[in-house]
C-alpha cells in the first residue's frame, strides 16, 4: 500500500491505496462517485474521463497512486461550474442524452473543448469528441448541444479559466 | 480488466530511478504518462513487478532551446507540444502531429519519450522524430548514450533501449524557416492508430530531406529514393510514384498486402506533395 494525499472535488484527502488501484476504481468504489463510468478500461471509450489538475484524463489509465499531490475533479465536483451549467441546460433542451452512460464524460470533454476554444464549428466539436464513444445517439444532438453551450458561454463571457 | 498486483516507487532523482531499475529480479518498468502501459496492464498483456514513476522527475518535463536544437525532456506531454509550450524546432510539424495523436485526455498525460520507448509500430513519434533527424538521449546506470531516432526502433516494440535504461531527452534539430514538411495520417477515425503514416521533411537551407513511413509493419521506414526526390523540391508525379513503389518493393522484410501497399503509396505521395512542388 502507498499513502497518497490529494484534493478530490475540493476536499483534501489522504489515504492508502494499492498501486494497482485505478483512479476510476478509487472514485467509484471508495468514494461512491459513480458519475465516472467504466466502459472499456483501456482508454478507448472515454466514459471515465475526469479532470486531473484541471485537464481531462482517463481515470482508467491513471493509477490512484500517481495522483499523489494532484487535484481531481469528477463530474460531481463540477456542479457549480458555469460551463457545466450551460452544457447541462443545452444537453437537456437538445435531448443530447439517451442511455446516459457516456454523458458525464461527454460533459467533461465538452467543457474542456469550450474552455480551450475548440468548439467553434461542428467539425471541430466532432474532432474533439473522437475520444468519447456514444453508442445511442449518433452524436448529432450532442454536437448541437455543445455548439449551443459554447455560444451561451461566450455570451456570458465566462469561457476562460473558471474552475471550481 | 484490472492490473495484476504491482509495486510502485516514485524516485526523487534520475540516479535514484536508474538505481531502482538496476536492481536484480524486480521486473521493473518505467512509467511516465502510463497511457499505453496502464492499458496494457489492465489487459494483462503487461504485468511488471515494480513501476518506477519518472513523470515528475526534475528536468524531464521541460522544453529548452539552444542555437540549432530544441531539447524535449522525455516526459513532455503530447498536449504540451500541441499547445506549443516552449519553442518549436519543426516549423509547425510537431504541434500538428500531436494534435492527431489519440485524444486530448490521453495527450494530457502521454509523453513523447514514452511513445518512442514503447515503439508501437503505428505510433506517430517514432516516424516523425526519424524524419526530423532527432536524437534520443538515453541514460543507464553505466552511462549515457545518444541514438539517432532513425535507428532507435529495431522492430515491433523493439528498440535500442537496454535493460535499466531510460530515455531522458529528445534532441530535435531546428528546421530553417524555408523548410517545408508534409504529414499524412490515414486512419478510419480521428485519434486512432494509423493505418499508414507518412512524413516528409525538406530543408534546402540545411541540404536535408527525408521521407519516412510509419505504421509500416515494423520500425519507421526511411524511403531512400523518395527522400532523394524530395530534396530536389520540384517533383514529377510519375517519378514520385515510381520512387515510392521502388522504396516499398525494396523493403523486403515488410509484409505489405495490396491494401496496405496502396495506403502507404498514397500517404507517401501526399506527404511528398505537401513538402515539395509536384508537377502533375
Amino acid at each position: 500500500m502507498s499513502a497518497i494525499r490529494y484534493r478530490l472535488n475540493g476536499a483534501d484527502l489522504s489515504e492508502e491505496v494499492a498501486p494497482r488501484l485505478s483512479l476510476a476504481d478509487l472514485l467509484r468504489e471508495r468514494h461512491n462517485l459513480t458519475a465516472t463510468h467504466l466502459g472499456c478500461e483501456h482508454g478507448v471509450c472515454g466514459a471515465c474521463t475526469v479532470l486531473v489538475d484541471g485537464m481531462p484524463a482517463r481515470a482508467c489509465l491513471m493509477l490512484a497512486v500517481t495522483c499523489d499531490d494532484r487535484q481531481i475533479h469528477s463530474l460531481e465536483g463540477l456542479r457549480d461550474d458555469p460551463i457545466i451549467a450551460a452544457l447541462r441546460d443545452s444537453f437537456h433542451r437538445r435531448h443530447a442524452v439517451q442511455c446516459g452512460f457516456c454523458t458525464p464524460a461527454m460533459l467533461i470533454s465538452a467543457r474542456d473543448l469550450i474552455q480551450r476554444g475548440r468548439a467553434g464549428s461542428e467539425a471541430e466539436i466532432r474532432q474533439g469528441l473522437a475520444g468519447n464513444l456514444c453508442r445511442c445517439t449518433g452524436y448529432t444532438n450532442i454536437v448541437t448541444a455543445i455548439a449551443e453551450a459554447a455560444k451561451t458561454v461566450a455570451a456570458q463571457g465566462a469561457a476562460q479559466g473558471k474552475q471550481s | 480488466m484490472k492490473p495484476a498486483a504491482v509495486d510502485y516507487a516514485r524516485p526523487r532523482s534520475l540516479s535514484q530511478a536508474l538505481e531502482l531499475l538496476a536492481r536484480p529480479n524486480t521486473d521493473a518498468r518505467v512509467i511516465a504518462g502510463g497511457q499505453s502501459l496502464v492499458a496494457m496492464m489492465n489487459l494483462r498483456v503487461a504485468s511488471p513487478g515494480l513501476l518506477v514513476d519518472i513523470a515528475r522527475l526534475p528536468d524531464l518535463g521541460s522544453v529548452t532551446e539552444e542555437d540549432s536544437t530544441v531539447f524535449y525532456g522525455a516526459c513532455v506531454t503530447h498536449a504540451m507540444i500541441e499547445d506549443r509550450v516552449g519553442p518549436d524546432p519543426s516549423q509547425g510539424l510537431m504541434p500538428k502531429v500531436a494534435e492527431t495523436l489519440a485524444y486530448r485526455a490521453v495527450r494530457n498525460r502521454g509523453t513523447i519519450g514514452g511513445s518512442l520507448a514503447l515503439a508501437d509500430p503505428a505510433a506517430e513519434w517514432p516516424a516523425v522524430l526519424a524524419a526530423l533527424d532527432a536524437t534520443a538521449i538515453i541514460e543507464g546506470w553505466n552511462g549515457k548514450k545518444a541514438v539517432a531516432c532513425k535507428d532507435f526502433v529495431t522492430g515491433i516494440y523493439e528498440t535500442r533501449l537496454g535493460a535499466g535504461e531510460i530515455i531522458v531527452a529528445i534532441w530535435v534539430p531546428k528546421l530553417s524557416p524555408q523548410a517545408r514538411w508534409g504529414y499524412v495520417k490515414l486512419a478510419r477515425k480521428a485519434g486512432e492508430f494509423a493505418l499508414s503514416l507518412a512524413v516528409a521533411v525538406r530543408d534546402p537551407a540545411r541540404g536535408y530531406a527525408r521521407v519516412v513511413l510509419g505504421a509500416a509493419d515494423g520500425p519507421p521506414l526511411v524511403l531512400e529514393a523518395t527522400s532523394r526526390l524530395c530534396a530536389r523540391g520540384r517533383v514529377d508525379a510519375g517519378a514520385a510514384r515510381e520512387a515510392i513503389a521502388a522504396d516499398l518493393a525494396r523493403a523486403a522484410d515488410r509484409q505489405f498486402d495490396t491494401f496496405h501497399r496502396s495506403l502507404h503509396a498514397t500517404a507517401a505521395l501526399r506527404a511528398l506533395t505537401q513538402a515539395t512542388q509536384v508537377a502533375p
